[in-house]
């Protein structure tokens, strides 16, 4: 089996009355990895928030479907219970309460009521997975983001990641901010994920992540749209040449959603 | 302008053959007359923008036994909660418990008496080391001429605590009293006194607690703690009175020089409340830290004034204060730092935040910086709000319930308090009145 089907079908979605999204579609199975690039200011980051249903956002128009399943009449909770996971550019910081209750309370959260996850099989997956991601275990009694450089904000989102194991799992600018060795940490883990079951669609501006994550497909975000699709070749293609090209070919002066 | 108070059935006499009943030195005897003849010229206490003249400071009865329990077994679930749980006798040896105005149970280890340190209700505190109470009450903290409260404390305390640590003794233990109005009309006087002598560091933990949710009665306590040259007090409370109850309490620390006192004050009261918690930095290099939290609920009103004033040069001053609001609870939060002339290098934070969970609470963050010397540092930060939506959303997204993820973020915001208590019943104590005031 393939895993869960994510399906976005003409979105449209505002902030404080603005549109920001103006018809995306993309279609994501479980199994397949998709990046999805542009310049700043193309609606990235707004399609990650809007698929996990973050209060700022309005969606006016189109579907997100998950098997089906209208996400759109889903709260925030319920997507995630239904297998979605959006790791954060910005994590919220939450004062007194630590890493470790707060990851446990998700886990259990899945959970029926009476199957909570038995503790020391708890700390042990969670001691491995900081393992994995060289992690340092204090973490785990810190309260959650707080104090957390911009490295081990990234790497706690992808513990939280791989200790949830999500059916669909949306990453936004994960690699914002991280040096070369970080970078290639948070990729491990995000390699981790891939298995038949596991989709994810990785947000990004940089190509660098994908030398290390190799996507089954590239979309290029411009003006609030995705504009184009390919395969791996099409981020190398970005790589080397930037996105002038693509702006050429499809007549687009400003690719920002200004326009 | 004062505030009229109801007449108090009190009179000298009455004041006089109470002091005669507990066989008081003669200084106490003097001290409560004194007080009660000084009251009706003292104006009321006026907390800022918190209007008390119509609490009850008045309807209470002043002298109500309890029984003395034999074993920690005998006490009902509600007060057994308090107490570490394994192995009760064996792991509360510094614990008083006074129920009503009585001494219900009282122990102090072996190890602790070899010492010097002396720990006992304050009646037998007065018998048995007169000067020494003498010396240390309401003198140094707080004066029984402050205000016309202070001084019918004075006049009526019928309750309350001494603790002293002799120089240069560490104890490491946590040394805990409970003070549980079992009697519902029973009114509180209580007087708390802790002296750390130079050198010597101590950990005490406080609760209060009542069930009269219709009966009225007035809890006026006072409490000092004085922290000798280089001592160090960590001092906690969960202030615990129900509904009916009114509060005017008073917690004063007097730090000399090198020395710290550290507050952890869960002030959770479901009645009217005023209280103020001051710490003195007397010396130089003093160090105070307060910290408090509070939950308002129902149609409480309360005022929270947390002041450290800096004598000594290079003296530290922090203050935390975080409150919840809900129903239609009030609640005014005043932090004060304040820096005399002289005190160099001294340095005065705080911090005050409430959290709405209603539109029909009130709160109100007051921060006070009141400073008199150039070469100093000093910052506050003040907030009121709701829970942050981008919170709840970062937390919901990992498939907690939004009901449970404001648990998390309102208990988070508490936290300050919790962790800093000594006992793990008594942390444990405190979330389940968070729990019980919040839900």
């Amino acid at each position: 089996m393939a895993g869960s089907t994510l399906e976005i079908t003409d979105l449209h979605v505002e902030i404080e009355g603005k549109e920001i999204l103006k018809g995306v579609n993309l279609t994501l199975t479980g199994g397949e990895f998709h990046a999805v690039m542009g310049p700043n200011g193309t609606g990235k980051s707004t399609l990650a928030s809007a698929i996990m249903g973050h209060p700022k956002y309005e969606i006016t128009s189109g579907s997100i479907t998950l098997d089906g399943e209208d996400v759109l009449e889903m709260e925030v909770d319920e997507r995630a219970k239904a297998g979605l996971f959006l790791a954060m550019q910005y994590p919220s910081e939450i004062s007194g309460v630590t890493t470790s209750d707060f990851l446990r309370s998700s886990i259990n959260s899945k959970r029926e009521e009476g199957d909570e996850i038995n503790l020391m099989k708890f700390i042990k997956e969670m001691d491995e997975s900081m393992d994995y991601l060289d992690i340092d275990k204090n973490m785990a009694q810190r309260y959650l983001n707080e104090g957390f450089s911009g490295g081990e904000k990234k790497r706690n989102e992808i513990l939280q990641l791989m200790m949830l194991k999500p059916e669909i799992g949306i990453l936004d600018e994960i690699d914002s901010g991280l040096d070369i060795d970080a970078l290639k940490v948070v990729a491990k883990g995000i390699n981790k994920m891939r298995d038949e079951q596991f989709g994810c669609l990785i947000i990004t501006h940089y190509q660098r992540l994908l030398n290390y994550i190799t996507p089954d497909k590239v979309h290029v975000m411009m003006q609030g749209r995705i504009v184009k699709s390919g395969g791996p070749e099409l981020a190398q293609r970005l790589e080397a040449e930037g996105y002038d090209w693509i702006k050429q070919e499809l007549g687009i002066e400003d690719e920002t959603i200004e326009a | 302008m004062t505030v009229e108070i109801q007449q108090l059935p009190y009179d000298k006499q009455y004041v006089t053959q109470y002091s005669e009943k507990r066989n008081e030195p003669k200084w106490m005897t003097d001290l409560r007359v004194n007080a009660l003849e000084e009251a009706d010229s003292l104006p009321m206490p006026k907390p800022d923008k918190t209007k008390i003249d119509k609490w009850n400071f008045s309807r209470f009865t002043h002298d109500v036994e309890g029984q003395a329990i034999s074993s920690l077994d005998e006490l009902p679930e509600s007060i057994q909660s308090f107490l570490d749980q394994d192995d009760k006798e064996d792991a509360n040896q510094n614990l008083i418990i006074q129920r009503n105005h009585s001494v219900a149970y009282s122990a102090l280890s072996q190890n602790l008496k070899d010492k010097g340190v002396i720990f006992t209700d304050i009646f037998t505190a007065m018998s048995e080391h007169s000067e020494l109470v003498q010396k240390y009450y309401m003198t140094d903290g707080v004066q029984s001429n402050e205000n016309r409260l202070t001084s019918l404390h004075a006049a009526l305390m019928n309750g309350g605590i001494f603790l002293y640590v002799p120089k240069n003794v560490q104890v490491d233990e946590p040394i805990q009293s409970i003070f549980w109005q079992e009697d519902l009309e029973a009114g509180l006087n209580n007087h708390v006194l802790v002296v750390a002598e130079e050198g010597s560091t101590l950990t005490y933990v406080e609760n209060y607690i009542s069930h009269n949710e219709s009966e009225e009665t007035f809890a006026n306590i006072v409490t000092e703690a004085i922290a000798k040259d280089n001592a160090k007090i960590s001092f906690g409370a969960i202030d615990n009175f129900a509904h009916g109850t009114t509060t005017y309490v008073n917690r004063r620390g007097v730090a000399y020089r090198d020395a710290r006192i550290e507050w952890a004050l869960g002030q959770m009261n479901d009645g009217n409340t005023v209280s103020e918690n001051f710490t003195y930095l007397m010396g130089d290099n003093a160090y105070g830290d307060a910290k408090t939290v509070s939950v308002g609920r129902g149609d409480q009103k309360q005022n929270f004034t947390t002041n450290i004033v800096h004598y000594g040069k290079e003296s530290e001053g922090y203050i935390l204060q975080h409150g919840v609001m809900r129903d239609k609870a009030s609640s005014i939060f005043n932090g004060v730092g304040k820096i005399e002339h002289g005190a160099t290098k001294s340095n005065a934070e705080q911090e005050s935040r409430v959290l709405m969970l209603s539109k029909d609470a009130r709160g109100d963050a007051n921060p006070i910086l009141l400073i008199e010397e150039d070469d100093v540092t000093a910052g506050h930060a003040a907030s009121v709000g709701r829970v942050d939506p981008v919170q709840l959303f970062y937390l919901m997204s990992r498939g907690i319930p939004q009901r449970e993820a404001e648990r998390l973020v309102i208990h988070g915001f508490l936290a300050p308090v919790v962790k800093q208590l000594p006992i793990e019943a008594v942390k444990n104590q405190l979330r389940e009145v968070i729990e019980r005031k919040v839900y």
